[in-house]
């Protein structure tokens, strides 16, 4: 007979949202309590990815797909050195992985890196209410963390909301590295660690380009000190509008006229240092299956997303700012949020998603090539 | 960039049929193509010879041509309408090569029509094994992924051989070129095996090319479905994962959606190559299915290949994700791009994404071995199956329960109680993939197999493995349970055990289990398939049921109506009926009710989200259905529950849903009752004053033989209590009414078996009528043309009827009416008689939609599925004749004399069977049904009209050349005056030597040909089944005599059926097969419209 495994991974768990609703279930990963902003995200692969994103540091995300944990966790697929998310919500996790390149499970790897999770929710319905009020505060709560939901409640309530949180800094690497050039190096670029993930380097790397990754407190003078052919600012978590530091830098990067290339947050950055304002969407996007349409090809490419604020720039002309008329590139089909900026007058673009992709679809990796002709144009 | 402006009519291709491998999911696809092209305002003009599709409804596309789906036909409809371009890819494999064969004759470009959706050099580059694997090659040498198995061509046997030492030796994988589902495809493990299915396979391929492969059994196989646009964006719609692992057609294999045991960089890397491919092929406007095999040791990528249309699979990921594949290729192919064509459900967002699920959903396939008994059951690369069933659930477990109790098949849910019989045999069992096989798993897993033993017999993916496992202790869990806990209970619930399962573990009756479920508050909420797992506001109710927290069905003023659908496409039970059910829908719709569809069959138009205001896609087990009555009270006033329309399924339920309190609408359970029961219908019978056959029942062999003894042989044998012809036999002597009893295990004191007189000689007529209690509206009069005792879904027929007189007609109206009125019925009823002599015997009655419902109402030009709605919820008549639904006067059993006449045919799956030696199967026809689908030929004379059937069917009757008689010696009569007419067109005869003897004296000459038992001759005079291996026999006849002289008869059919050589097993059937031919010689063999049909018929009632 084989014995059973269920019943010993029966603790109670509970998820409790800023509005006072809340979700029963059972404890997934480690036992005890996190607090975060409720996110949902809607990609049915690449969970290892998601978990290690910098992005969601600080954020309670649930899982939109329903079996979750299915393929394990490998020693490749990280995006850090560590799981960012403050806490996981997932309806189905899996009980045991199956994949060849598996080393263990997920549940053992949320235990180990101490993840409060929370399982076997109504997850939709979890969604439709994140959809209908927002992204806002929530707390998971397991074995003796649980108390009595007034109580309970108070202390989400308590917690800092996520607009107006400087939180790129906390991700960021804190030493200066480098990613060598795959093959023969063209180019070197700086880039900017707000939170950036494992693949974007790489992705410019096998273009041939050296990217030094430089911490968020890095200077102009840091910058400029690796002599970069580029310029790239990275993804990253927390409130835009409190990103100063990294708007300045960018500035003085703009004045230079060196090739930039920002994503995400880097977009965001952008906006904010051509004088756009940024705002908080209500639910944000998170998912791989995003409709972009880049503007400039007339072309629709499928992206994968995690943004919780956005740059308010006018879709419907060209804006003229300090470094000259700006345009937004790129927008989302499905609400018409701005999902990119380029510069007409000089070479510095951005987009609001991932062409790094991981996880993800491909479709938009020809945005690194672009940065590679800006560099190239830069020289010739 | 908008739909262009340079195409104004476009002619659609339907696939036919039904057939193993191309069923309901193209006239779901077709359909949709159809209505939406017109509603973009262009002309269009359709073609399929099947009578039991939506698309052939009048109203879904302006010009409706019922003719056979080949070249010739499809050019006189070409030349008669003259449309700017033909659209190919939505009627599957039939469509495809129909428009090639068009491409290369010459006639599109004499026409002037453009081929819209794929170009014939896309077709080619992804149908062609040898382009395709240059497709690959060019593929991996651009993103270096994918690559395709190593393989051979080969156009000969010696190329075959040659082949496999190239490969490395055996097994090797088979794959004839150009053949629809896989036909002809197989594992050769040896030489013998080898010859024998590369021999077919060379014979079925029509550019006679086979593929050997090096063999990936066992690796996990996947599945994409992809759509680009003119733009060059492409989209993929949906991930599937096969459960059983390669080597099984993905046809037969339960499969899952989204792919459950990819990270994301594997599956990107498949999407990668999946665009790659489409672009690389070159489908620039429409929809391809692209399958991949995985090796799960180190994640190699084989692309197998890639379907560049609209494919079985892409049905089932269009109901999986709500993305409607087939709307958006006919809008593609007119012009637009993704992004310009709004995604249905949200409505604010493009097509031109991903769609995302939140829920699990699996299909599981229906087989019907057990009508193929002499058939080997191992599946394989060929496609078996001749249903599916889908089920979506919140995780795995729920999903694949549903998916099996949707089955509706004894012994398709898993059981956990009984002995499970030996671990070590049962994994050896589990290593051969056949119907049922995760059965098998199941009881292994009972019997204390490990989850690494599963998997080294099955190669099931551990994941899944561990689901089964789940499941299995979630069931020890609820057995060992000191009382049915609310915690318990909705865990078994979530996943997703039924109330019945739960009950024979407990050993409690399923509606006790139901009832504490229903104290505990236990009870499911319906989700809605949105495309975007909650993203965005959905506005389309298209549901499923999960054990969760919040339901998502929303309250509604307008009473429903609730419409029972059929369930699984299976011999016996399909299209027609969900032909019925949709109609049922638009007419109660119309008629001001909100109509809400339930049904888990996954090809059909019923389970198109548009089709009703509401789709449950649920199991139609009892306990499914009273959920969702009770989810749709909750939301407002339900006038009724529709179970007379969706065929045997919905029917068995009335009973039990009306004891439950369930408002059954139309005929009521007690009147099914009385039509159903062998002593209530003799009761009705005997009150009207009308005559059965003479039967009797028995438990022993002497209580059969006294019946017997008494009727006369021959009778008609079968269990009492089975269903569409199962197990029923003609028998013709006492020695094998002696065996057929011993033989038949099915026969106990508790279960009878039934011994009717059978009428030989007797001429078989169908009925279908209408009756309100006042009133009869008799729809249609069929004629069948082969004689009583082969199953009526199987024999050819004919309305009007064509040697029935007004006599005849009169009696059968009045008899009609008299079991309509003493059964009860209110909607539709399906009378079987035969005439026999002078006497009119009723043979049976069934109270509901006929499988004939379409074909009648398509012949007759008049909507009785949507007439028997409106009945069922209380109009009559007189109200639909005032109203216009029915004819002002007159009825189906009236019909001018210029009336046109129309020829149902029945399509027969013989091709797709061979026994474990791997020979044919036999194609004689009897009393159970093996048809899997129909089709129609109509004109204005039956010679023509039986011509058109048979090219649709079958392919065209030869007009001349050389045929074959063997006959048995009771058809020896009838044979003559045919044979004479076959040498007047010009046929050279052969015929065996008795019949050639026969034809002698009647002063017919036949060439005297030897039997295959006789063997080759002295002088190598071959026999007549080498003969017709080697193409030299245009048409076999072949009337077959009980047992006696079956061996040879059954060479010979087997080989008709390899050679494609038309083969008539029945002297009526040459006697038709007779007057077509004649009108094929006859001057030309026009096209016409059913809409022209239709307004001839009106004018001429009017």
């Amino acid at each position: 007979m084989t014995t059973s495994t269920r019943g010993a991974a029966r603790v109670p768990a509970v998820l409790v949202l800023e509005d006072g609703r809340i979700f029963r279930g059972r404890a997934y990963g480690a036992v005890g309590e996190t607090f975060g902003e409720a996110v949902f995200s809607t990609g049915m692969t690449g969970y290892q990815e998601t978990l290690t994103d910098p992005s969601y540091d600080r954020q309670i995300v649930v899982a939109t797909a329903p079996q979750i944990g299915n393929t394990g966790w490998n020693d490749e697929d990280d995006e850090s050195s560590r799981i960012w998310v403050s806490g996981y919500v997932v309806r189905d996790p899996a009980r045991v992985p199956s994949n060849w390149r598996a080393k263990r499970s997920l549940d053992d790897e949320l235990v180990a890196q101490g993840v409060v999770g929370i399982s076997g929710i109504d997850t939709r319905a979890l969604t439709r209410h994140l959809r209908e009020r927002g992204s806002m505060r929530a707390g998971v709560f397991s074995g003796e963390a649980i108390a009595p939901e007034a109580e309970l409640l108070e202390r989400v309530q308590a917690q800092p909301r996520m607009k107006g949180l400087s939180l790129y800094e906390e991700v960021a690497a804190k030493e200066a590295y480098v990613v060598p050039a795959i093959g023969e190096k063209r180019f070197t670029v700086a880039a900017i660690d707000l939170g950036i993930k494992g693949m974007t380097p790489h992705r410019m790397a096998e273009r041939g380009i050296e990217v030094h990754v430089l911490p968020a407190t890095a200077t102009a003078d840091d910058i400029y000190a690796v002599a970069p052919d580029g310029v790239f600012f990275s993804n990253g978590p927390g409130d835009p509008a409190t990103a100063d530091g990294p708007v300045a830098l960018m500035t003085a990067v703009l004045e230079r006229r060196t090739p930039l290339f920002g994503i995400c947050f880097g977009n965001q950055i952008l906006g904010r240092a051509l004088g756009f304002g940024t705002y908080k969407l209500k639910y944000g996007h998170r998912g791989i299956n995003q409709p972009v349409q880049d503007r400039t090809t007339g072309k629709v490419e499928v992206t994968a997303h995690n943004h919780g604020f956005a740059v308010d720039a006018p879709l419907d002309q060209v804006s003229e700012t300090t470094f000259g008329r700006a345009e937004v590139s790129h927008v989302c089909l499905n609400d018409n949020v701005v999902e990119g900026l380029q510069l007409l007058d000089q070479p510095a673009f951005s987009v609001q998603y991932h062409p790094e992709a991981a996880a993800g679809p491909h479709d938009a990796a020809y945005l690194f090539d672009r940065f590679v002709s800006l560099m190239e144009g830069q020289r010739a | 960039m908008p739909k262009r402006t340079d195409i104004q009519s476009v002619l659609v291709i339907g696939s036919g049929p039904i057939v193993i491998g191309q069923a309901a999911e193209f006239d779901y696809s077709g359909t949709q193509a159809c209505r939406i092209l017109r509603a973009e305002g262009l002309r269009v003009i359709l073609v399929n010879s099947n009578p039991a599709t939506i698309m052939t409804d009048p109203e879904i596309a302006d010009a409706t041509y019922v003719e056979p789906i080949t070249p010739e036909f499809v050019e006189k409809i070409i030349a008669k309408e003259r449309p700017d371009a033909l659209l190919p890819t939505l009627g599957g494999q039939t469509a495809l090569n129909t428009a090639i064969s068009l491409h290369e004759n010459g006639a599109l470009e004499k026409y002037g029509v453009e081929l819209i959706g794929a170009k014939p050099e896309a077709i080619h580059k992804g149908e062609d094994r040898d382009l395709f694997k240059a497709v690959v090659e060019a593929v991996n040498a651009k993103i270096g992924h994918g690559e395709s198995a190593r393989s051979v061509i080969c156009h000969s046997m010696d190329d075959v051989l040659k082949g496999v030492d190239e490969l490395g030796g055996y097994p090797v994988v088979v794959r004839p070129s150009f053949t629809m589902g896989g036909a002809g495809s197989g594992f050769a493990h040896d030489e013998e095996e080898l010859r024998r299915i590369a021999g077919q396979g060379l014979t079925l391929s029509p550019t006679t090319e086979v593929l050997l492969e090096e063999s990936i059994l066992g690796w996990k196989e996947y599945e994409l479905e992809l759509m680009r646009d003119k733009h060059d964006n492409v989209v993929v719609v949906c991930s599937i994962e096969n459960f059983d692992p390669m080597g099984v057609h993905t046809g037969d294999s339960i499969t899952v959606a989204p792919a459950m045991t990819l990270t994301d960089r594997e599956y990107q890397i498949l999407r990668d190559i999946g665009i790659a491919v489409i672009r690389e092929v070159g489908v620039d406007t429409g929809g391809c299915n692209i399958q991949f095999a995985v090796n799960p040791e180190d994640g190699r990528v084989i692309v197998i290949e890639m379907n560049p249309r609209v494919s079985r699979s892409s049905a089932l990921a269009s109901k999986a994700t709500g993305f409607p594949i087939a709307k958006i290729a006919a809008k593609l192919a007119v012009g637009y791009t993704l992004d310009e064509i709004p995604n249905d459900i949200t409505q604010e967002t493009p097509a031109s994404f991903e769609p995302t699920l939140d829920y699990v959903v699996v299909k599981a396939p229906r087989f019907a071995f057990e009508k193929f008994p002499q058939a080997d059951s191992t599946l394989t690369t060929t496609m078996k199956s001749v249903g599916e069933a889908m089920a979506i659930g919140r995780n795995f477990p729920e999903a694949f329960q549903k998916a099996l109790r949707s089955l509706e098949k004894k012994g398709s849910q898993f059981t956990f109680v009984g002995e499970t019989g030996d671990k070590d045999a049962l994994l050896r069992e589990a290593v051969r993939p056949t119907d049922g096989r995760i059965n098998t798993v199941m009881q292994a897993i009972r019997a204390g197999a490990t989850p690494e033993e599963i998997f080294e017999y099955t190669k099931i993916d551990p994941w899944f493995v561990d689901q089964l496992f789940l499941i299995k202790e979630i069931a020890d869990e609820l057995a060992h349970a000191p009382e049915l806990t609310s915690e318990l209970l909705a865990d078994a619930k979530r996943h997703g055990f039924s109330d019945q399962q739960i009950g024979e573990i407990r050993g409690l009756r399923e509606d006790v289990v139901r009832e504490v479920r229903h104290t505990l508050g236990i009870r499911p909420v319906y989700k809605t398939v949105d495309t975007c797992a909650a993203e965005f506001a959905a506005r389309t109710p298209y549901f499923y049921s999960a054990y969760d927290e919040e339901s998502e069905v929303a309250t509604r003023e307008k009473p429903a109506v609730i419409i029972l659908g059929s369930g699984p496409n299976r011999i016996g039970q399909g299209i027609e009926f969900d032909y019925s059910c949709v109609h049922a829908s638009f007419a109660l719709s119309d008629a001001g009710y909100e109509t809400v569809m339930v049904n888990c069959n996954p090809e059909t138009v019923s389970t198109d989200y548009d089709t009703s205001d509401r789709l449950y896609f649920e199991p139609l087990t009892l306990e499914d259905v009273l959920e969702i009555v009770h989810a749709e009270q909750q939301a407002g006033p339900v006038a009724g529950v529709i179970v007379q329309l969706g065929g045997q399924t919905p029917l068995g339920l009335s009973q039990a849903l009306k004891d439950n309190g369930v408002p059954i609408v139309g005929t009521s359970p007690e009147a099914i009752h009385a039509a159903e029961d062998r002593g209530a219908f003799g009761r009705v019978l005997a009150e009207a004053g009308l005559p059965a056959p003479k039967h009797g029942t028995a438990t022993t062999f002497a209580g059969a033989k006294a019946i017997a003894d008494e009727i006369g042989y021959p009778v008609l044998v079968r269990p009492s209590y089975v269903l569409g012809g199962r197990g029923m036999e003609i028998v013709y002597d006492e020695t094998r009414l002696a065996s057929y009893i011993a033989e038949s295990t099915e026969i106990s004191p508790s279960r009878p078996v039934l011994v009717d007189r059978f009428l030989d000689d007797a001429i078989e007529i169908d009925v279908d009528a209408l009756y309100d209690g006042e009133e009869l509206y008799l729809g249609g009069v069929m004629e069948h043309i082969e004689e009583a005792g082969i199953h009526s879904g199987d024999s050819a027929c004919a309305l009007p009827p064509i040697t029935l007189g007004g006599f005849d007609i009169k009696r059968l109206r009045a008899s009609t009416e008299a079991i309509a009125k003493g059964v009860g019925v209110r909607g539709l009823i399906n009378i079987q008689f035969a005439m026999a002599g002078d006497i009119l015997y009723v043979l049976e009655a069934n109270p509901r939609a006929s499988r004939t419902v379409p074909f009648t109402s398509k012949a007759t030009a008049v909507p009785l599925a949507k007439a028997a709605a409106r009945i069922s919820l209380g109009a009559t008549i007189a109200e639909l004749r005032a109203e216009g639904l029915l004819p002002a006067n007159g009825d189906g059993g009236e019909l001018p004399l210029d009336a046109p006449i129309s020829v149902k045919e029945a399509v027969m799956p013989w091709s797709r069977f061979r026994d474990i030696q791997g020979r044919g199967v036999d194609t004689v026809l009897g009393p159970e049904m093996r048809s899997t689908g129909e089709v129609m030929g109509i004109d204005s004379v039956f010679g023509t009209a039986y011509a058109k059937s048979q090219a649709g069917a079958y392919g065209p009757l030869p007009t001349k050349g050389r045929a074959f008689i063997s006959v048995a010696n009771r058809d020896k009569r009838s044979m003559i005056f045919p044979a004479r007419e076959l040498v007047a067109h010009g046929f050279e005869l052969l015929a065996t030597s008795g019949t050639a003897e026969v034809l002698k004296r009647n002063g017919i000459n036949a060439t005297v040909v030897r039997k295959q038992s006789e063997g080759t001759g002295p002088n190598g005079e071959r026999t007549i089944v080498q003969l017709i291996h080697d193409g030299e026999v245009d048409l076999i006849v072949n009337t077959p005599y009980g047992t006696g002289g079956r061996l040879d008869g059954y060479d010979i059919r087997t080989a008709a059926v390899a050679r494609s050589v038309p083969c008539l097993t029945t002297v009526q059937a040459l006697a038709a097969a007779v007057q077509g031919i004649d009108a094929l010689n006859h001057g030309d063999v026009g096209v016409r419209s059913l809409q022209e049909h239709a307004e001839h018929l009106t004018a001429a009632r009017d």
